[in-house]
């Protein structure tokens, strides 16, 4: 692989810091270590610095968010029968789908076949003040829809479901770039001192169309290893490996890791190899992570009335457990947090299909956003809830909608983005972004700015170009923030 | 305090890196400062390759290099006499030794922001030693160099020496002298040998090695040593790793579903082919064209599956263009990382921006693939068989065999001749017989359900229209002949109907609940005639649980309804084939002049419109007819066979009777028999012998379109032929009339006028042996690569592997014998802050061996390891539910049981979207793309692998039964030769104490909690030896999980 001098920077940087912890571990080192075992010393050590400094430093921008909550729904909501109000598709329900909006577009499933309108399946009201019109079921969104920004005119490149979502989290189709945690961790950094900065949760809920999510959309590509999203598990150890071996406590645990330390510090001594003090302190850490994750992810601990809030149980693996284990991973200084929902997928049975996803999703989202403001943390907390596309003005097969990529709706809550607006427009039938388009690498560019970075500044060199999360292109969208 | 003020030094530098270049020996790539190995102070003389071009290519050529579409201002500056001439404004940008009278110079410091270069949006802003070196540049006359990595491939002289000196010493040497530097001195004999067996096998030194090593004191015996270790099959293992990255081998597809293909036998050509030592020109001949080349063989056409180890789709919806143009463009990027260096991809949108390369040339490198056969979307096709020695054998046997019971079957057999005469006759007695019947014109048809109703010339009915779920289709006839004593009701299948009728359901079948017959006269009351009896040529007994009868009976069609909608008559499996039901009336029927005779057809199922929907009625007036066939109907062109008189049939005729007949005379069954065991037996082999994916070429190629910015939806683009890139056509080859073939392309690749593809290849396997490559950026040779730190030596190495015969193991072998490589990897400080990247090789490097060689390492020394060589991959234990986010379909993971448990890591099961996550720690590469390097990252993860991942786990304990059964004495002695086991060294007083420590803590607390100790030991498959007692086990468990996790263990120095 080959470094950029940024990188090399973090590296040096990284190693540098390392060394001097390493090499004080007979002082410091060795009070994390056992800090774990006696919380008293614990307290103590927690006046030093902690997580990890970015490349961006200072800031290109001052930056108004200072972690993002990315809320991915995986498959591609319908926008119609979600957030884009659409009286005129009411209308046309049943006749042909005008071929002026449709001509020379890329389309899915339904290549070569007959294109018919489809009304939306379900009703839309007015909510908040800003009097913005959504889909009726979602009245718990609705309730905070004053707390939202909705972009109606979204567009992506891709029309199938892996190229979409490799798009739509690292602003490219070939498979091997970044994704944006990774980018936005590798630019500012972590403060969580005992957890990864870019975390990933998935949960699935009723209804068949599972679509696959690859690992690949939280890899860190050519960034080092250590920007790489670590995916949170509901079943079995929440971090792979993280469970000592059967038979081993806390205590055998941490005379094995002690042992290894003094020997690879002795080693050291002869060889003079920065690399082991880097070992010695990831050994640390990841001693320290067998503590501390399985504290966050004890959702029990949380006061009832929050977790009635939410509307979940501890480990029910739900959309909303998610949400409150997000908000647990941002009190705890995780830069990037990422949730998959999965099931949006509906050729058939659109109507069913949002329905099962409104009850996963509303009450949770809306939970989400008035627990960080309650903590007053939804200032500088950025939350985007988006498909990696959305759904035809078209019917498919009579009671379903197929893959949608020329116009959608995402929305974006927090972190400085203007509150209570709508932001574009769909044409009159929902097909195509007709009002201020947007681009998946806008809204890179806006998120990345929000956290006080500009996306023209923040790359690596690769294979001889500087690779950039909004590739070549990318615009901040000033109206929204 | 001592050891913090080193470390306060080490800081220190990196400090100054950072701060500007002051120290510059190792502190960038290809990057901004372009500080060549000399920049400590300013160059003596400038180099444009060195010191110039990567500040053009950095900081202008991306608006004034090669892609002219974009170029701003009429200024090209990366070929001299353009960049000499007049730009668009009239002003020259380069005047040769005319600094001032420069247009670039001026702009460099320009005030005026819209003046100033590069312009400030660009975030690339000049130092002022890049500035001050572009005007030195310019004032000593602005030389220009070809690109060094286009160079004719020239071999270089090599330094003087003495005679006991090799060639890279000398080079080596020559460079260390010139920078003030000296070699290292070299390495212990435990070091090397722990060095060479990582390096070349994979696996670390065995203590038995190294002891033998130690004590060789011959000369030769380090030579002897690397010969020993080239010899052995774990080294075509070793080698395999970095190839299988770079040409992205997996075992599933990749997008999507990523569900498996068939594609390992391709790994094992991979690794046989080092073992083999072939030459890398065949090697890239049959990978890129096995299936072309004159001699093509099983072992070619199974490297040709390089050609389909890119990334595939199965996703509904996805449309052929668009991966067609997926496909074409990683197949190019492909070749532009594997041989070329070349980031051809980029110009898959535009013109390459900083190197020649442009989208024509793009598209045209894609047409070399357009005659690869392959389905775009959907499931990959099996591929080819591939059995070993033995089971081509078996295989031909088994297929010898059937062939021979084929051939008896098939031959002549005189004795049954009389047999197959009588078998006609009772066969022609049956067509005879139904001959008597005929069928009768309707007068009119109607269907109550309101289906369109045909009479057709041949006298059948054809339904169709509305297809109502019950029906009743009522067919008048006049003129029946005298005396009818039966009637019949023919189904015939029609094109028409859904699975080809006779039915109207999905599967082509119906329910015929009830038949009326009546005779009707206008004006006068109906008479109703009765049925004797019914018989029917099939009875369809499936799907028969709620029928009365038990099965779909002509006898329910007469029973005046008795039994309801769920008895009738149906006929499943014949669909699609005619059938036959007769009906024996009671009484013989005449009808009187005016009378008609009308038969009603009830169809009364109701579910799944099983109605009629061919037919055709008949009568008969002979008694013959109503005899129930003694054998069945015999169909078509048997029928017409059975027909002709044995006096008359042609041999053709003959021939074919014989076949019906040979088919089912009950004398062959014997015969019949052993055929089909043998047939089954050879199908059930195959299934055994494994396939792979390999290069079909097609003879109409896909039609390759330049498309303008990529975009696959615009189809009017320029078509392409396959092409060199332009910049690289040899000049010598008269443009031919055929269409190049992929093989051309192979033969340009390792053709002497390639100047990329040795130099590449030589620079990849350098790095294996020193970390780093000859130049740093192993995947991309143009502007925006790193001029190579030794170009001569890159250069004769490359020129020696090309001219003597492109012999991998000799270009080994000369690296590994080299003073250069023997250098120890331990450096004074200054060294170390001096050149962090070992660039400059006045040492070894040191660094955590691969992911694949972690593994290995610990199942080695754990005595675990299977050291089988090739097959199926295999399934290390995996964290449950880690596939959870698969689907298409969902799938479960059975990790591999016996000795597939404990093979090594390159045979692990690389499933793309999820790399096991033992190994993606480690930075294995997901093989989505094409990887000429992996990170060498140091992370938390690695931590929690090496402590609690099963795997590593079942090892330490299974190194703890070794240490307890193998090793003798007290538990020093044991702790020193589980060290040696592990580092094949002694281990140092305070080392011995720590474990020893560590050893006596865990045995006092397992000894507390036997039950968690006999838990420890039982993790894994693999069977625990007999008669030790878990507590002092389990505690040497402990002992062996801190050895294999130790940062010596897992790092080659």
């Amino acid at each position: 692989m080959n470094l950029s001098p940024e990188i090399r920077q973090s590296l040096l940087q990284q190693q540098t810091r390392r060394v001097f912890l390493g090499r004080a571990s007979q002082g410091l080192g060795a009070v994390a270590l056992g800090s774990i075992l006696q919380p008293r010393l614990l307290a103590e050590s927690a006046a030093r610095p902690r997580g990890m400094a970015g490349v961006v430093n200072p800031l290109h921008v001052a930056a108004k968010a200072r972690r993002v909550i990315w809320l991915s729904m995986a498959g591609g909501p319908s926008h119609l029968e979600t957030f884009d109000p659409k009286p005129k598709l009411v209308e046309m329900h049943g006749k042909p789908m005008p071929e002026s909006f449709t001509r020379g577009k890329q389309i899915a499933q339904l290549q070569g076949q007959k294109l018919v309108c489809y009304g939306p399946q379900l009703p839309f009201r007015r909510f908040g003040k800003s009097g913005v019109e959504l889909c009726s079921l979602f009245t718990h969104l609705g309730s905070v829809a004053d707390e939202i920004c909705w972009v109606r005119s979204m567009t992506s490149e891709a029309i199938n479901h892996d190229p979409a979502h490799m798009f739509m989290n690292t602003g490219s189709q070939i498979a091997g770039r970044p994704s944006m945690g990774s980018w936005v961790t590798y630019g500012l950094g972590t403060e969580a001192e005992n957890l990864p900065g870019f975390v990933v949760l998935t949960s699935l809920g009723r209804g068949g169309q599972n679509q696959p999510i690859a690992a690949r959309q939280w890899a860190a590509g050519m960034l080092p290893s250590r920007y790489q999203g670590v995916h949170l598990r509901g079943k079995g150890d929440p971090v792979m490996y993280l469970g000592a071996p059967a038979g081993v406590t806390r205590e055998r645990q941490h005379e094995v890791v002690r042992t290894i330390n003094e020997l690879n510090r002795q080693h050291d001594a002869l060889v003079d190899d920065p690399e082991i003090s880097t070992r010695i302190a990831q050994y640390e850490m990841a001693f320290q992570m067998q503590a501390s994750v399985p504290e966050l992810m004890d959702t029990a601990s949380e006061p009832a009335s929050v977790q009635a809030l939410y509307g979940c149980k501890p480990g029910d693996g739900s959309f909303a457990s998610n949400c409150l284990l997000a908000r647990r991973l941002a009190e705890r200084g995780v830069r990037f947090i990422q949730l998959y929902h999965k099931d949006w997928d509906h050729h058939g049975e659109v109507k069913q299909g949002v329905e099962f996803k409104a009850a996963e999703i509303d009450r949770a989202c809306m939970a989400l956003i008035t627990d960080l403001k309650q903590r007053d943390m939804l200032k500088d907390t950025l939350i985007v809830w988006a498909g990696e596309f959305g759904r035809t003005p078209m019917s498919q097969g009579g009671s379903g909608r197929d893959h949608h990529n020329a116009g959608f709706t995402i929305w974006m809550c927090g972190g400085g983005i203007r509150p209570g607006m709508v932001y574009g427009a769909t044409d009159e039938l929902g097909y195509a972004a007709v009002d201020s388009p947007v681009d998946v690498h806008d809204i890179h560019a806006t998120l990345l700015h929000q956290l006080g970075i500009e996306h023209t500044r923040l790359s690596v060199k690769f294979q001889g170009l500087d690779v950039r999360l909004t590739g070549i292109a990318g615009r901040v969208i000033r109206d929204i923030i | 305090m001592k050891a913090l003020t080193r470390r306060l030094a080490v800081r220190s530098v990196v400090v100054a890196i950072l701060g500007g270049g002051s120290v510059a020996l190792g502190a960038t790539a290809a990057t901004s400062t372009a500080s060549g190995p000399a920049q400590a102070q300013a160059p003596a003389h400038i180099q444009f390759n060195r010191d110039i071009r990567p500040i053009l290519s950095e900081h202008c050529f991306s608006c004034h290099g090669p892609d002219v579409q974009k170029m701003k201002g009429g200024l090209r500056l990366d070929l001299r006499d353009q960049a000499l001439g007049p730009a668009k404004s009239g002003k020259k940008a380069i005047v040769p030794g005319d600094a001032a009278g420069s247009e670039l110079v001026h702009r460099l410091d320009s005030t005026d922001p819209d003046e100033l270069m590069p312009p400030p949006e660009a975030h690339k802003p000049l130092t002022p030693v890049q500035k001050a070196l572009l005007q030195r540049w310019i004032a000593e006359g602005a030389e220009y160099q070809g690109h060094w990595a286009y160079q004719p491939l020239v071999r270089p002289p090599v330094p003087p020496g003495d005679a006991g000196e090799g060639s890279i010493d000398r080079f080596v040497r020559t460079h260390l002298e010139a920078n003030g530097l000296k070699a290292a001195p070299e390495a212990d004999r435990r070091t090397l040998a722990r060095r060479l067996s990582l390096d070349l096998t994979g696996l670390p030194a065995t203590p038995e090695l190294v002891a033998a090593f130690e004590a060789d004191a011959a000369p030769g015996a380090y030579e002897r040593l690397v010969d020993r270790l080239l010899a052995t099959p774990q080294y075509g293992e070793r080698m395999a790793i970095g190839w299988l990255d770079v040409v992205r081998f997996a075992d599933t597809i990749g997008y999507h579903s990523d569900n498996p293909r068939n594609i390992w036998p391709y790994r094992d050509y991979v690794l046989r082919s080092f073992n083999d030592n072939k030459p890398f020109d065949r090697f890239t001949r049959e990978q890129l064209a096995g299936d072309l080349l004159p001699d093509a063989s099983t072992e070619s056409r199974v490297a040709s599956g390089f050609n389909r180890l890119l990334l595939t789709t199965e996703e509904g919806g996805a449309q052929e263009k668009d991966y067609e143009s997926r496909y074409l463009t990683d197949r190019v990027r492909a070749v532009g990382t594997v041989w070329m260096g070349q980031t051809i991809g980029c110009a898959q949108c535009h013109d390459h921006k900083f190197d020649p390369i442009s989208t024509r040339d793009f598209y045209a490198m894609g047409a070399f693939f357009a005659d690869v056969k392959e389905t775009i979307i959907g499931r990959r096709e099996d591929g080819m068989l591939v059995p070993t020695e033995s089971q081509a054998r078996e295989l031909a046997r088994r297929t010898a065999e059937a062939r021979r019971l084929k051939e008896r079957l098939e031959g002549s057999h005189p004795g049954l001749a009389a047999s197959l005469e009588r078998w006609r006759l009772e066969r022609l007695r049956v067509l005879e017989a139904d001959a008597l019947w005929k069928a009768v014109a309707p007068a009119s048809a109607e269907s109550s359900g309101g289906a369109a109703v045909t009479i057709r010339d041949d006298r059948s009915v054809l339904v169709g229209g509305k297809t109502p779920d019950t029906d009743s289709t009522t067919v008048r006839m006049a003129g029946i002949p005298s005396g009818v004593i039966g009637l019949r009701l023919e189904v015939l299948p029609d094109p028409s109907l859904p699975s080809k009728g006779p039915g109207r359901a999905g599967n082509g079948n119906f329910v015929l609940t009830e038949v009326l017959a009546r005779v009707v006269r206008d004006g006068a009351p109906a008479r109703e005639l009765a049925f004797e009896s019914a018989w029917a040529s099939q009875e369809q007994t499936v799907s028969a649980e709620k029928n009365p009868y038990g099965r779909w009976t002509a006898a329910s069609v007469i029973d005046r309804d008795a039994r309801g909608s769920f008895a009738g008559w149906a006929i499943l499996p014949e669909a699609g084939k005619p059938s036959q039901l007769r009906l024996r009336l009671r009484e013989p029927l005449t009808l009187a002049s005016g009378e008609r005779l009308e038969v009603e057809l009830q169809q009364k199922h109701g579910h799944g419109n099983h109605t009629l929907g061919c037919f055709r009625l008949g009568v008969a007036t002979d008694a013959a007819a109503l005899v129930p066939p003694a054998v069945p109907m015999p169909a078509g062109g048997l029928a017409e066979l059975i027909r002709v008189d044995p006096a008359r049939r042609t041999p053709e005729q003959t021939a074919k009777l014989w076949a019906e007949f040979r088919a089912v005379a009950p004398e062959l069954a014997g015969l019949r028999a052993e055929l089909a065991a043998a047939e089954k037996a050879r199908t059930d082999f195959e299934a055994t012998v494994p396939r792979t994916l390999v290069t079909e070429r097609s003879d109409k190629p896909r039609t390759v379109r330049v498309l303008p910015r990529g975009n696959w939806l615009v189809e009017t683009g320029e078509i392409m032929e396959p092409a060199i890139p332009a910049r690289f056509r040899p000049a010598a080859r008269v443009a031919s009339d055929r269409r190049l073939t992929r093989l051309d392309l192979a033969d340009w690749l390792v053709s002497p006028e390639n100047p990329l593809t040795a130099r590449v290849v030589v620079n990849r396997i350098w790095r294996q042996f020193f970390g780093t490559g000859l130049s740093k950026v192993l995947d991309d040779f143009g502007a925006q690569g790193e001029p190579p730190r030794h170009p001569e030596l890159l250069d004769w190495l490359a020129s020696d592997f090309r001219e003597g015969g492109w012999d991998v193991k000799r270009l080994v072998r000369l690296i590994v014998t080299s003073r250069t490589y023997r250098q120890s990897s331990v450096a004074p400080r200054e060294l170390l802050a001096r050149d962090p990247d070992n660039r400059e090789l006045a040492r070894q490097g040191r660094w955590r061996v691969e992911a694949e060689m972690v593994r290995d390492t610990a199942l080695q020394v754990s005595g675990l390891l299977v050291p089988r060589i090739g097959g199926p991959s295999v399934r290390p234990y995996q964290p449950d539910g880690y596939w959870e986010n698969l689907n298409f379909p969902q799938r479960g993971y059975d990790a591999s049981t016996g000795g597939d448990q404990y093979r090594r890591g390159l045979y692990t099961w690389w499933q793309r979207s999820y790399v096991h996550p033992s190994m993606l720690a480690f930075d294995a590469a997901t093989r989505e793309e094409c990887a000429a390097e992996r990170n060498r990252s140091n992370i938390p993860q690695q931590a929690l692998v090496l402590l609690n991942d099963p795997s590593y786990v079942e090892a330490a304990r299974a190194f703890a039964a070794r240490i307890l059964r193998e090793a003798s004495g007290d538990d020093t002695a044991r702790l020193s030769w589980a060290w040696r086991q592990a580092l094949a060294r002694d281990p140092s007083a305070a080392e011995l104490a720590a474990l020893r420590r560590l050893l006596e803590a865990q045995r006092a607390a397992f000894a507390q909690d036997p039950e968690a100790a006999s838990q420890f030991t039982r993790t894994g498959k693999a069977p625990a030896p007999d008669g030790l007692d878990p507590v002092p086990w389990a505690a040497w468990t402990d002992v062996a999980r801190a050895l294999l996790n130790l940062h010596e263990t897992i790092t080659r120095s």
